[in-house]
């Protein structure tokens, strides 16, 4: 990750004119961002030289390394909003479980190729209508670096969104895999349409969308696609919820473990 | 999807014995408008997969502005037997070139 202190478009990072008292739920915000992008993008590369097939192999690192990127880019300005010294590698890197900030969905562990596939979608979906979202965001980092990434999550729906059909309505065995992922991933989906006093900090300020508007979008889509591949929607029922505070599943930490050996064995490695 | 499997075996491209996935041509146009140049092949069991694996293998870094896919079993190939009668009798016959004929004088060469 760039350690430099200018955002991709080379202006100072520091956004102009937040008001001190909403600086500190930006800052939270972007954590949730950058977050939620850098534990799927390495749940998914977890996949790289595992996949079905080569062709299928490409296209999940592909998407990990997007979504690793889109969470450099949000985790650096994270740091500047917060003010505390730590750039974007910090916050990857030397943070512990407890202080992630993603939602419960992309830290499970990435099962097999259908729950794989069925998480991405649901998430690609979130993740796109919010993004649109932000690429208008009064915030001009932010929306610089929503604007990238929504043409890149466009092609992510697009990728597991097919995918969904194929495994639906493929053969008996697809069709019940498929159908176990959904079952067992649909209780983790509330959480990211969950607005708390961080979203409602922000919303009034024209620098986030609102939650409450991207939901009904996400579920049309979603209902569209689970329908076309013959997929039943599980019961309306209890919501996980908890990564947004820090209380996250036990699959994190065993995660983090991993992806964080080598600056925690080596402070400061580069190479 | 049993209309795509329905299309794909009338198209040719079933899946072949070897129990792999069907085979697909790619085809990139370079940025700047420059004509579709072969890239390689894909598997895909359907054209829009086959679309989007030849745009994860071989245009995710700005290679292309467009991506043509077309079943293998679609192309009918020269063979090496062909390069005699097919390519070896231009040369002999100069007189198919246009550079054979001299300019007349007063026509511009560009």
């Amino acid at each position: 990750m760039p350690r430099s202190t200018t955002s991709p478009v080379g202006r100072p990072v520091a956004p102009p004119a937040i008001a001190a008292n909403t600086r500190p739920a930006l800052a939270q915000y972007l954590l949730r961002l950058g977050d939620d992008r850098l534990v799927l993008g390495h749940r998914l590369s977890e996949w790289c030289g595992h996949a079905p097939i080569l062709e299928e192999d490409i296209a999940l690192a592909n998407i990990a390394l997007d979504l690793v990127g889109q969470a450099a880019l949000l985790l650096d300005l994270a740091g500047a909003t917060e003010g505390a010294a730590r750039d974007g590698d910090a916050l990857a890197y030397l943070r512990e479980a407890i202080d992630f900030r993603n939602v419960l969905l992309v830290e499970l562990p990435k099962g097999d190729f259908a729950f794989t596939i069925v998480r991405q979608f649901l998430f690609s979906v979130a993740a796109y209508y919010q993004l649109e979202g932000l690429a208008a965001s009064a915030h001009p980092d932010l929306a610089g670096i929503a604007a990238k990434a929504v043409k890149e999550t466009r092609y992510h729906v697009r990728h597991a969104g097919e995918w969904v059909i194929k495994l639906g309505d493929g053969t008996q065995e697809s069709h019940g895999r498929a159908q176990s992922a959904l079952d067992a991933l649909w209780r983790y989906t509330g959480e990211m349409f969950l607005a708390d006093d961080v979203d409602a900090a922000l919303v009034g300020t024209g620098l986030v969308p609102d939650l409450g508007t991207i939901e009904p979008q996400w579920r049309a889509q979603v209902t569209d696609v689970i329908e076309r591949a013959t997929l039943t929607i599980p019961p309306a029922g209890y919501m996980q919820r908890g990564g947004r505070i820090g209380r996250h599943t036990e699959h994190l930490g065993i995660m983090l473990a991993e992806m964080q050996i080598l600056q925690r064995s080596y402070p400061g490695a580069k190479w | 999807m049993a209309d795509d499997r329905a299309a794909a075996t009338a198209s040719g491209t079933a899946t072949p014995p070897d129990g792999q996935w069907p085979l697909w041509e790619v085809f990139l146009q370079p940025p700047r408008g420059a004509p579709f140049e072969h890239a390689g092949s894909v598997h895909a069991v359907d054209a829009e997969s086959a679309l989007q694996n030849a745009r994860d293998v071989y245009a995710r870094r700005g290679e292309a502005v467009n991506i043509w896919v077309v079943p293998t079993t679609a192309i009918t190939a020269s063979t090496p037997d062909d390069v005699g009668p097919f390519f070896d009798p231009g040369n002999d016959k100069p007189y198919r070139h246009p550079q054979f004929y001299s300019v007349p004088r007063g026509v511009r060469v560009y």
